[in-house]
């Protein structure tokens, strides 16, 4: 599939059939085999928009973010992911953009096209968007240094809360590239929003040492 | 459709269970302030604890083993979180899990002579399989030890309390294997509470500061006595004791549920944390409330089946 062509093509999401399997799927997924051990959930955003910026370890990571924002506000919330993986085939690419509601982001973009466009029309809209920006899962339970494209997007919108989320366990649970889904509680420590302060460097600063001070506050076992 | 209806002293003292939370709620709300501050979110998750399970035994024997099975899996899951894991193992993991509902199964259907060796004999020989072929031996004493431990005190000793339920009636004692799990479950845990408050209250001679340093001398003995006492009153209600066997079920379960509480306070001091969990606002986690009972339901349960089965 042409990288250009998909960003625009990327179909709305599915809005009952997303409400169905959220539900009947990925909530109970999340607190039944699972279980979430979340903290300062108080500084979840309550309405749009809003940034999420969480580290990336696991497919569960959306899904989990997603559920622990009440459910009235589903409609509202996009996570922005990988379109060179995501759309890779049919399949993936109906499930990513309908159910899961995903906004592709080119990360090779060609020179001259805004990768950037679309999660700023969604915020524009008021949605919630969820964002890794590390780029990738890398390896499991590792903190990897961020990509700046959050930069570019609050520099854009100053107005919208960007709220650092620490996640850790879900990739022991289910790590890239693993098919067995085993079950551990997992944390969830949400950090206080990081405004944009008129400078990248120093605006990313801010947010990795955010992520740092959450991660300080979780004991995490030995998992090797 | 319940598949046993529940019997009376059951409900009988299910509504004494009740009655005693609503008094101690009523203490609490009067006397803010002056009470410890977490004995609120305590009481709050006694309630939804009673609630829960004493939903499950209305509803019937079937549904009260997945609850305990379930609390099983919980209490696993809390522990296999804490403890430090091997990446190559998570296939073994989700294979201890597997153990749950087997084990479970084993008791639904009451065959006692493959829920007494299921996970000590062929979940010990079958655990280490897939770690073998795996072929990761760094570790592996300590993986393979510490999942069977987990797996014994989680599933196997608290599955003792569901077996309970599948007991036939015994003569002289209406309440059946609910009665006694009951019994089990009222003494245990008003054991906890009566050794914490007569620790709290009168709590000098520290017994095990190296492994937890809030046990007292007072708190144990005030804890035993109490539970001995408890046991004397509720024994006719609910089991075929009689008042000596009643006073020796009592002491039993004081002293185990003591040992219950600081083997997992001494794995929460080897890893280096308070609670177990955050599963139960004021308590803790599951194990941090179950602790006891990991103890007192296999010692309970064997002292009845060699009595009386």
């Amino acid at each position: 599939m042409p990288s250009g062509t998909a960003i625009t093509e990327a179909p709305a999401p599915a809005r009952l059939l997303r409400e169905a399997f959220f539900l009947g799927v990925v909530r109970p997924l999340v607190a039944i085999v699972l279980g979430v051990n979340l903290r300062h959930g108080e500084r979840l955003p309550i309405e749009g928009p809003a940034i999420l910026l969480a580290n990336h370890n696991s497919h569960l990571d959306t899904l989990t973010l997603m559920a622990l924002l009440p459910h009235r506000l589903l409609p509202r919330i996009r996570p922005v992911a990988a379109l060179d993986y995501f759309l890779k085939t049919r399949w993936l690419a109906w499930f990513a953009t309908r159910v899961i509601g995903i906004i592709p982001l080119d990360r090779r973009p060609k020179p001259g096209s805004d990768p950037l466009a679309e999660p700023e029309a969604a915020l524009a809209r008021g949605d919630i968007l969820i964002l890794f920006p590390e780029g990738s899962r890398g390896a499991p339970e590792r903190l990897q240094a961020f990509k700046t494209g959050i930069a570019h997007l609050a520099k854009r919108r100053p107005d919208v809360p960007v709220v650092p989320v620490f996640l850790h366990g879900l990739g022991k649970a289910l790590p890239k590239d693993a098919f067995l889904l085993v079950p551990f509680f997992v944390d969830v420590f949400v950090g206080e929003p990081v405004a944009w302060t008129g400078d990248r460097t120093d605006f990313m600063a801010r947010l990795e040492r955010a992520m740092h001070a959450l991660a300080e506050e979780c004991r995490a076992p030995a998992w090797d | 459709m319940p598949d046993f209806d529940l019997p009376r002293p059951v409900l009988l003292t299910f509504i004494g269970i009740g009655a005693v939370l609503m008094a101690a709620t009523l203490i609490e709300i009067t006397a803010r302030g002056r009470v410890p501050e977490d004995m609120r979110p305590r009481l709050k998750a006694w309630w939804g604890m009673v609630a829960i399970y004493g939903a499950a035994a209305l509803i019937g024997r079937t549904a009260s083993i997945v609850l305990i099975a379930f609390t099983s899996f919980l209490a696993l899951k809390e522990y296999l979180t804490l403890i430090p894991t091997r990446r190559a193992d998570r296939a073994v993991l989700l294979l201890a899990y597997l153990a749950i509902p087997l084990q479970f199964y084993w008791v639904a259907i009451g065959w006692y002579g493959m829920f007494i060796i299921f996970v000590p004999v062929y979940m010990l020989l079958l655990l280490p399989v897939p770690m073998l072929l795996i072929g990761e031996t760094g570790g592996f004493l300590k993986a393979i030890g510490t999942l069977h431990w987990g797996l014994m005190t989680c599933v196997f000793s608290l599955g003792h309390a569901a077996y309970l339920l599948v007991l036939p009636p015994l003569p002289g004692a209406p309440a059946g294997g609910p009665g006694l799990l009951l019994f089990l479950l009222v003494l245990t845990e008003a054991n906890d509470v009566a050794q914490y408050v007569w620790g709290k209250m009168f709590g000098r001679r520290k017994i095990i500061p190296k492994v937890s340093p809030k046990k007292t001398v007072e708190g144990l003995v005030g804890g035993v006595v109490t539970t001995a006492a408890l046991a004397i009153a509720l024994a006719p209600l609910l089991t075929p004791f009689d008042w000596p066997r009643a006073l020796a079920a009592g002491i039993g379960v004081g002293i185990a549920g003591f040992f219950g509480d600081i083997a997992i306070s001494a794995v929460k001091r080897d890893l280096g944390i308070k609670d177990t969990g955050a599963l139960l606002p004021g308590h803790g986690g599951m194990l941090d409330r179950l602790d006891s009972l990991t103890y007192t339901a296999p010692l309970f349960f064997h002292a009845v089946w060699y009595g009386y089965y």
